[in-house]
């Protein structure tokens, strides 16, 4: 049985929402009643059936109109999408791996099919059928990066490997939080973290550095990270601030479990076969304060973590201003009693 | 084990001979499938299974990354080294299965180079067989420099003019034929990649040539292949898994831990990569040191070892492992 794909927006009348089995498989990110940064990096294996870890490249009932709110990005700022040109490579390499691990865990909804390098690409939910030749830019309708981030949930930067440093060479980035690729592009990886807080003095950055310069192929890895979003707006980036950084003043006692959102990024670190670089995807999960407290034991976590957060932390994921007020709302969902070990539901 | 990289099961498809040192050995995977997709510059780590003794030792794949259906190594035969090209020469027929580990690069091309410039030293050829098979096939600008001891010694050199006439020029020492190397360095366009794989001696050379004719360092890769050297036995105890063991004169430090049931993780096992560096808690004696990856007050400090590649002399050895 496929997935239902939900017909919903993440702009305007925001009418995105999690069905009762997406809530219970959304990555709650915390797996104790405080959060603090670490090197949280663990093998990216398949997880759990249900979980969104199921697949290497989750799929969810979100797909199809997470696509058509990235071509609304694209269609008003074509630089969300970069590629240096000598990113080509990775591009196919990119292509390869998502439409391998697309159609490996969702056959009903994609299927791929190669004959040397005469591949068909058939992608149901949006309606594609495409044939071309692998490593032939000519034969897509644009660059091979594009064209398969187009069809893939989550944003996507890939990462030049060379003097001991990754470097921000290509992305599709349109569902970020509030960084910018355009501002990033050709960046190395000390140079795009200079803004995060704390982590620095902690030598997370050299650690994590190490780490990704040497994962190698076939065995990627993955991590967590988290901040709020109001409104459950995909696109939060420094150029639409205009458009969302307003949303953080409108949230009030009465409002808040509809309007604050807990947002989770799964990040995967994947080697390139061909082009010898990196792909990191960041996938975006969006669960509203209603919906993520209807299991209680996230209810009470969330509380305590989000109160007892270190101020530079807050300000960095911009929850200052609708701090107390979300603090309130949750300590009513919080009796005090132990939260059980691990990050899923009781 | 637990290393950075996961394992492949294979079997020895053919087993060419190219000259009086060179053998060439084909694998397949025993399961039939594709192998996976690697970049110009990887190497694989093979398992020689020798009797009761494991040798694990790097060879750079000299396929076309973009033909899977096999992979390709060349091994040099080493008479007086620790053995491995000799079990790869004597013991390794048609047939045999064996195990050898995925696709690693730590020497990768630059892809904004303009232009790709290669110099390589005798079995030092076998990573850019795979390189210009990639430029080639993107329509890339390369140029191999290649010196050899003799034209029946010159490794593929048929195979390389074959393929790609001009953009290949030959040096024989045994007719004084020598690089030009200060005229090829100053003479490149803007935006040239240098890479040298050979004899130390020969990567120093043009590291230091290029140095000092004021190429950049990120400009300038290279890879050594340093093979462990065998050398006297030595005791070395294992502070953390609680062992003592001995390490034989044909056996890497590594190897010997690794035989005791103790698996440092690794990935060149060439002394590069940093992977299986290794804490000195103490130690009486002195050690040689042949990485590339630890620095000089490093060495000198006695702290650190690399056990891929490096030995000891003396009376005690204690490592956190």
């Amino acid at each position: 049985m496929g997935i239902t794909f939900r017909k919903e927006t993440f702009r305007d009348d925001f009418t995105f929402r999690n069905s009762p089995e997406h809530i219970r498989r959304f990555p709650f990110p915390f797996h104790e009643d405080a959060y603090m940064y670490a090197v949280n990096i663990e093998p990216h294996v398949v997880g759990p059936k249900g979980s969104v870890l199921e697949n290497l490249i989750d799929v969810d009932e979100h797909y199809v109109a997470e696509m058509q709110d990235r071509a609304l990005v694209l269609a008003e700022d074509p630089l969300r999408c970069q590629s240096l040109p000598h990113m080509t490579l990775a591009g196919w390499d990119l292509l390869e791996l998502l439409m391998e691990q697309q159609a490996l865990g969702y056959p009903e909804h994609f299927t791929l099919t190669r004959d040397g390098d005469r591949w068909r690409w058939i992608n149901r939910p949006l309606g594609i059928d495409d044939t071309f030749t692998f490593g032939d830019t000519s034969t897509l309708p644009c660059g091979p990066m594009e064209y398969i981030t187009r069809q893939s949930q989550g944003d996507f930067c890939i990462l030049d490997q060379r003097d001991g440093n990754l470097w921000m060479d290509a992305g599709m980035v349109t569902t970020q939080a509030d960084w910018s690729l355009d501002f990033d592009i050709g960046m190395n990886f000390f140079e795009w973290h200079a803004p995060v807080p704390l982590a620095h003095e902690k030598g997370i950055f050299t650690r994590a550095l190490k780490f990704l310069t040497n994962i190698q192929q076939g065995k990627p890895a993955r991590r967590l990270n988290w901040t709020m979003t109001i409104n459950p707006r995909l696109d939060t980036s420094p150029e639409n601030y205009h458009k969302w950084g307003p949303d953080r003043t409108t949230v009030t006692p009465e409002n808040v479990g509809d309007k604050v959102h807990l947002r989770v990024e799964l990040q995967s670190f994947w080697r390139l076969p061909r082009s010898n670089g990196i792909v990191f995807p960041i996938r975006c999960y969006l669960i509203k304060m209603d919906e993520l407290v209807t299991q209680p034991k996230w209810a009470r976590r969330l509380h305590r973590v989000i109160r007892d957060l270190p101020e530079e932390l807050a300000t960095y994921k911009g929850l200052t201003r609708y701090r107390p007020t979300l603090v309130e709302w949750l300590s009513k969902l919080d009796d005090g009693s132990p939260t059980s070990p691990g990050f899923g539901p009781d | 084990m637990s290393t950075g990289t996961t394992k492949l099961d294979v079997v020895v498809s053919d087993v060419v001979p190219v000259n009086e040192l060179v053998t060439r050995f084909h694998f397949r995977r025993r399961d039939g499938e594709l192998l996976p997709t690697f970049s110009g510059g990887a190497h694989v780590v093979v398992e020689m299974r020798d009797g009761d003794r494991t040798r694990l030792n790097p060879y750079s794949l000299m396929g076309s990354p973009l033909d899977t259906r096999e992979y390709t190594i060349s091994v040099r035969r080493d008479d007086v080294g620790r053995g491995g090209s000799l079990f790869m020469h004597r013991s390794v027929k048609p047939g045999l299965e064996m195990v050898i580990s995925y696709p690693v690069n730590l020497f990768s091309l630059d892809l904004r180079a303009k232009k790709h410039l290669m110099l390589a030293g005798g079995i030092g050829i076998t990573p850019f067989m795979a390189q210009t098979a990639q430029l080639a096939g993107e329509g890339g600008n390369f140029e191999l420099h290649y010196t050899c001891r003799t034209a029946s010694l010159a490794t593929y050199a048929d195979v390389l003019r074959e393929r790609y006439d001009r953009r290949i020029r030959l040096y024989h020492d045994d007719r004084d034929e020598r690089i030009d190397l200060d005229r090829l360095l100053s003479t490149q366009p803007l935006g040239t990649h240098l890479y040298v794989c050979g004899p130390a001696g020969m990567i120093h050379w043009v590291r230091d040539r290029a140095a000092a004719l004021g190429w950049p360092s990120e400009a300038v890769h290279f890879e050594h292949f340093a093979a462990p050297q065998p050398g006297l036995p030595f005791d070395v105890t294992l502070a953390v898994s609680g062992k003592t063991i001995r390490v034989g004169e044909q056996q890497s430090l590594l190897e010997a831990i690794e035989a005791a049931g103790v698996d440092p993780p690794y990935l060149c096992r060439g002394g590069v990569c940093g992977q299986c560096e290794t804490n000195v808690i103490s130690y009486d004696g002195k050690f040689i040191h042949n990485d590339h990856w630890l620095s000089e007050e490093d060495h000198r400090s006695g702290c650190k070892i690399m056990p891929c590649v490096s030995r000891f002399e003396g009376r005690s050895l204690v490592l956190e492992r």
